[in-house]
C-alpha cells in the first residue's frame, strides 16, 4: 500500500483513503455500512466468499466484493444501487433459507452478525420466499475434544478456517464436501497435544459470526442455563 | 543416445530423418501391419479383446502381421476401429471388429490378401482407384482436421511417428528464432482458449512474460465436464503435440517450471504422457539445453483427483499446492501471481495442441480457418441421439445445424432435432430456430450459450427440457466448491424448484424465482462455475417456457419423460394375442394378461420404466405413453383369471 492518498466518491459522499487500501473498511471508517460476514480487518487476502459485500464501480461491467477491491483515484462507487440492494437481498435470503432461526435457544442470540445484518436489510431471518433447506447434517457434531460444531448454524463464512490457518500451531479446521453438503471439518483433532493446543486457542469459537462454533465448556454452561430457564417457565403457570 | 550437433534445426533434421526411416522401413515391411484404436474409448469398445482375437486368429492361421495400437479417430459410434496396411492395398479402414470379425478378416484377407472383407470397410486412408476413400464420406469431408490430424493415425507411444510427420519441427524453429517470436506468432494468430473462456493465448502469455520472476507454464488435463473427451483423446493419441505446444509456450513466455495437470481418472493418458516426456527427454527435445538452444526445461505430470471445479484455475493451482480445490478472488490472475506466488500460465490440452501448427505454417495460415475473431477450428465431442456421435473438428463459423445434420447424420431413428445443448453442464439449450447460429465464442455467447470447452448434446423430441435443466443444475450444485453463497445455495434452490416441477409439484410463482435467483447466481458468484450454472436453467426458461408451463398448469409433461407426469398402457388394438414379450422384461411384474388374452399394465404397479417399450416387438409397437396420466383410456380390461370372461365366452 503507497502513502498515497487519493479521493473517490461513495453514494454521493466524497472521501479519502491512501491509495490501494481495501474498499470495505475505507467505507466503515466513513460510517459507510456495507454488510459482510467472511471478512476480518486482519485478512491480507481476504476470501471474498459471502458475497455480501458486493458494490457498483462505475466503469465495470459486473458489482464486485469491496472487501478486495483496492481504492484508486476517482473511483465512483455506489453501495445501494437498485441492483446491489437486490443481490445482497438475494444472498441474505438464501443465507436464511439454509438456518433453522432458533434464536432463542441459540448461544449466540443478540451477538449474532447474522441478526445484525437481517435489520440493516430490514429482512426477516425466516424467509417465507423460499423454501426452507433443512441441511442434511446432524444438529451438533461433538467429536472435537473442546469445540462444539452445530453446522445446521453455520454460514461457512470461512473465517474459523483463516484464523485456524494463521495459527503456528498448525492447520486444523478446513472445509469439506462439496455443494450443499460443505461442512466445516477437524483435522488432526483426534491427536491429544493438537487438542490442548486448542484449548488454550479458541480463536475459532471468538470469530464465528453466528454461535456454530463454541468451547464445548461454554456451550454446556450455556444449555444448562436455557434448560433451567425452560423449567422455570413451565412451573411458573402452575 | 549419441545427440547430433549444429543448430536446433539441423539438429531436428537429423532426428526426423532418422525417425522417417525408421516409419518407412515399418511401412514398407512385407508383413501387414494391423492397428488398433486403443485410446481409453477404444478400450472401453473392446479393443483389447480385439488384438486378442487378432492375435489367435493369426496363430491359429499361421499368418505373419505386427499388430500395433494406435489412438482414437474420433468416430465413436464405429469403434473398435482397425486400420489394415496389407502389402498392395492402399491402408483400409474397418469398424466395429470385434475377436470375431478379427477372425473373418485373417482369414479371409490377412492370409493371403483375397477378400478385403468389404462387409466391414468404412473405407480407404488414401486415395485410391477401387476402393471408396474417406473423403466420400460427409462426416471426413466436411471436417477440417488441425490438431486431430494425426489422431489415431500414428503410434501414439512412439515418437518417431510425431517426428517422422513433421512434429518438433516447430520448436526447433522457435528455438532458433527465440521465444519472443514465438509469441509474436501465436499473439498474431489471435489463438484464443480452447478451454472455455476464449481469451486469447499470446495476450496472456505477454502478461506472464512480463513479470521478472520463475514463469511457470501448466497445460490443464482436468477435463472434468461429464461426456467430454476430447482433451483425453489428444493427450492420449498425440500426446507429443500436446508436449511440444507446452514446450513452445514456456519458450515464449520464458518459463523455468512446466506440468501437465491431468485428472487421476485418465490414468492411460498420464501413462502415455509420461512415456512421451520420456522419450521427447531421450532425444533432447527437453530438458538440458534443448536441441544445444540453450533453453532448458523439465516437464512434470500431476494427478488430479477428480473435482470438476479443479479445472478452474485459481483452483488448480490451489490443488496443485496440496490444498482443497477451492477458487480464489481476482485479481490477482495467475498469469501474474500463481502457483507459489509465481507467473502461471495455464492452458487447455487443444489451445497448446494447436500452437506447433501455427508456429509450422504461420499465423496467416491460421487465419485462413475459421472466422475473424475466432480463427482456427473448434473440436467437439457430439453425444445424444444423433447418427454418428464422436468427436468432430470442424472450423469456427460452421453453424450447429451444418455440424449436427451434414457432419453427424442428424438425428436418430427418424426422429425430430428439439434442442442442442452446447458448452458442457453450464452451458445453453438451443432450440431448433437458433440452428443457424454460427459456432464461435462470440455467437454462442450472444444466444446465451457458450464454446464451453466443446460438450455438445444433441436431443430429440422425447427429450424434457425441464429435465435436462435439473440434470445439469444437479451435476454442478454438487460440484460447487461450496465457498461462496450464491453457487452453493442459489444452485441448491434452482435444482429443488426444477425436481419439484418435474414431479409436478411446482409452482407458477417459482419461475419467477429461477429466474431472480438464476440472474444473482451469475452477477454475484465469485468464480466462473456460479457464473455459468444457471444457463441450462435459463435457456430453457427462454426457449422452451411452455414445458414449464405444461408441467405446472397441466400436470403435463409434454415430452413424456417425467415419471410422475406420465403413464404408460398397452394398446388393446395393437397388442398380440398370445404373445408375451413385454412380461418377463417387467421389473415389478405389473404386466398381467387380460380377458382376451392380450396384456395390460396394473398402474399401481407401474414404476414407469419404459422396458417394455422396447420389448413389445415393432410390428406391434403396441405400448403408449400418455401425459397426464390421466389420459389412459378405458378399455374395459379384465384380467383372464377375474372370471369376468373365460376363453370359452369370447
Ligand atoms: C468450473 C470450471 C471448470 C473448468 N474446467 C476446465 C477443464 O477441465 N479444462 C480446461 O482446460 N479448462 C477448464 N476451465 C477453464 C480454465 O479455468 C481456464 O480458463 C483454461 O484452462 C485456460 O486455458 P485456455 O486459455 O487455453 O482455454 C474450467 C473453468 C471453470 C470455471
Ligand atoms: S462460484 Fe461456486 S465453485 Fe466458484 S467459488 Fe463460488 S461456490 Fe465455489
Amino acid at each position: 500500500m503507497s502513502e498515497k492518498i487519493v479521493t473517490i466518491t461513495v453514494d454521493g459522499k466524497k472521501i479519502t483513503a491512501p491509495e490501494g487500501a481495501w474498499l470495505l473498511p475505507v467505507c466503515l471508517e466513513h460510517d459507510i455500512y456495507i454488510p459482510s460476514l467472511c471478512w476480518l480487518k486482519e485478512m491480507d487476502d481476504p476470501p471474498a466468499s459471502c458475497r455480501l459485500c458486493l458494490v457498483e464501480i462505475e466503469g465495470l461491467p459486473e458489482p464486485v466484493a469491496s472487501c478486495r477491491c483496492p481504492v484508486r483515484e476517482g473511483m465512483v462507487v455506489r453501495t445501494n444501487s437498485d441492483e446491489i440492494l437486490k443481490l445482497r437481498q438475494v444472498a441474505f435470503r438464501l443465507l436464511v433459507s439454509t438456518n433453522d432461526g432458533h434464536c432463542n435457544t441459540c448461544i449466540a442470540n443478540r451477538s449474532c452478525e447474522l441478526q445484525q445484518i437481517a435489520k440493516f436489510l430490514h429482512q426477516p431471518l425466516r424467509t417465507k420466499r423460499l423454501r426452507h433447506i433443512d441441511r442434511d447434517y446432524p444438529e451438533i457434531i461433538d467429536d472435537h475434544p473442546v469445540l462444539m460444531y452445530e453446522p445446521k448454524k453455520c454460514v461457512l463464512c470461512g473465517r474459523c478456517v483463516y484464523v485456524c490457518s494463521q495459527n503456528e500451531r498448525g492447520y486444523k479446521l478446513d472445509f469439506a464436501k462439496r455443494g450443499m453438503d460443505t461442512i466445516i471439518s477437524f483435522y488432526g483433532s483426534d491427536i491429544d497435544p493438537a487438542a490442548k493446543e486448542c484449548a488454550d486457542c479458541l480463536a475459532c469459537t471468538e470469530i464465528c459470526p453466528v454461535g456454530a462454533l463454541s468451547s464445548k465448556e461454554k456451550w454446556r454452561r450455556f444449555i444448562a442455563e436455557v434448560r433451567l430457564k425452560q423449567e422455570q417457565k413451565k412451573q411458573k403457570p402452575s | 543416445m549419441k545427440q547430433p550437433t549444429g543448430s536446433p534445426v539441423e539438429r531436428l533434421a537429423v532426428l526426423g530423418a532418422a525417425a522417417g526411416e525408421a516409419v518407412e522401413r515399418l511401412r514398407q515391411s512385407p508383413v501387414p501391419v494391423i492397428e488398433v484404436g486403443c485410446a481409453t474409448c477404444g478400450r472401453a469398445a473392446g479393443a483389447l479383446e480385439t488384438i486378442a482375437g487378432f492375435e489367435e486368429a493369426l496363430a491359429a492361421n499361421g499368418v505373419e502381421a505386427e499388430i500395433r495400437r494406435v489412438g482414437c479417430l474420433g468416430h465413436c459410434y464405429a469403434e473398435p476401429l482397425v486400420t489394415i496396411r496389407y502389402p498392395g492395398f492402399p491402408p483400409l479402414l474397418y469398424q466395429k471388429i470385434g475377436p470375431g470379425e478379427a477372425g473373418i478378416l485373417v482369414r479371409s484377407f490377412l492370409k493371403d490378401g483375397s477378400d478385403p472383407c468389404y462387409e466391414y470397410l468404412i473405407g480407404a486412408l488414401e486415395p485410391d482407384e477401387n476402393f471408396p476413400t474417406l473423403m466420400d464420406y460427409p462426416r471426413y469431408l466436411f471436417e477440417k482436421r488441425v490438431v486431430m490430424e494425426q489422431c489415431g493415425l500414428i503410434d501414439p507411444e512412439d515418437i518417431d511417428h510425431y517426428l517422422a510427420a513433421g512434429g518438433y519441427r516447430a520448436l526447433a524453429e522457435g528455438l532458433e528464432k527465440g521465444g519472443e517470436w514465438v509469441l509474436e506468432e501465436v499473439k498474431a494468430a489471435n489463438l484464443r482458449g480452447r478451454g472455455g473462456a476464449g481469451f486469447p493465448a499470446g495476450r496472456k502469455w505477454e502478461i506472464a512474460r512480463s513479470v521478472d520472476k520463475t514463469r511457470v507454464i501448466i497445460c490443464n488435463g482436468d477435463e472434468g465436464d461429464p461426456g467430454a473427451y476430447m482433451d483425453r483423446t489428444l493427450l492420449e493419441s498425440n500426446p507429443h503435440q500436446v508436449l511440444e505446444g507446452l514446450i513452445l509456450a514456456a519458450l515464449a513466455i520464458g518459463a523455468g517450471r512446466a506440468l501437465f495437470y491431468i485428472r487421476a481418472e485418465y490414468p492411460l493418458a498420464v501413462e502415455i504422457m509420461e512415456k512421451a516426456i520420456a522419450a521427447a527427454r531421450e532425444r533432447n527435445l527437453l530438458g538440458e539445453d534443448i536441441l544445444g538452444s540453450g533453453f532448458t526445461l523439465e516437464v512434470g505430470v500431476f494427478k488430479g483427483s477428480g473435482a470438476f471445479v479443479c479445472g478452474e484455475e485459481t483452483a488448480l493451482i490451489s490443488s496443485l499446492s496440496g490444498h482443497r480445490g477451492m477458487p480464489r478472488p481476482r485479481p490477482p490472475y495467475p498469469a501474474v501471481a500463481g502457483l507459489d506466488g509465481l507467473p502461471t500460465i495455464i492452458n487447455n490440452v487443444k489451445t497448446l495442441s494447436t500452437v506447433p501448427a501455427i508456429i509450422r505454417n504461420g499465423h496467416q495460415w491460421f487465419h485462413e480457418i475459421g472466422t475473424e475473431n475466432s480463427p482456427g477450428t473448434a473440436i467437439f465431442s457430439v453425444v445424444g441421439e444423433v447418427e454418428y456421435p464422436g468427436l468432430v473438428e470442424v472450423p469456427m463459423g460452421v453453424t450447429l445445424a451444418h455440424l449436427v445434420n451434414d457432419i453427424c447424420g442428424g438425428v436418430k431413428d427418424g426422429k425430430a432435432l428439439k434442442a442442442v445443448q452446447i458448452g458442457g453442464p453450464s452451458g445453453g439449450c438451443l432450440p431448433v430456430s437458433l440452428l443457424d447460429t454460427e459456432i464461435d465464442f462470440d455467437s454462442l455467447k450472444k444466444v446465451g450459450a457458450m464454446m464451453g470447452s466443446g460438450g455438445l448434446v444433441i436431443m430429440n423430441e422425447d427429450t424434457c427440457m425441464v429435465e435436462v435443466a435439473r440434470y445439469f443444475t444437479d451435476f454442478t450444485q454438487g460440484e460447487s466448491c461450496g465457498k461462496c453463497t450464491f453457487c452453493r445455495i442459489g444452485t441448491h434452490h434452482l435444482r429443488e424448484i426444477l425436481k419439484s416441477i418435474t414431479i409436478g409439484e411446482g409452482r407458477i410463482e417459482e419461475l419467477e424465482d429461477l429466474e431472480e435467483i438464476s440472474t444473482s447466481v451469475i452477477k454475484g458468484s465469485l468464480c466462473s462455475l456460479g457464473k455459468t450454472a444457471p444457463n441450462p436453467v435459463l435457456t430453457t426458461l427462454r426457449f422452451f417456457r411452455d414445458e414449464y408451463l405444461a408441467h405446472i398448469e397441466e400436470k403435463r409433461c409434454p415430452a413424456r419423460m417425467c415419471r410422475n407426469l406420465t403413464a404408460f398402457y398397452i394398446d388393446l388394438e395393437a397388442c398380440a394375442r398370445g404373445c408375451d414379450a413385454c412380461v418377463a422384461c417387467c421389473p415389478t411384474e405389473a404386466i398381467f394378461t387380460t380377458s382376451n388374452r392380450k396384456k395390460a399394465i396394473d398402474q399401481e404397479k407401474c414404476v414407469k420404466c419404459g422396458e417394455c417399450v422396447y420389448a413389445c416387438p415393432p410390428e406391434y409397437d403396441a405400448v403408449r405413453r400418455v401425459s397426464p396420466p390421466e389420459l389412459i383410456p378405458d378399455q374395459g380390461v379384465q384380467p383372464l383369471d377375474s372370471g369376468a370372461g373365460s376363453e370359452k365366452e369370447q
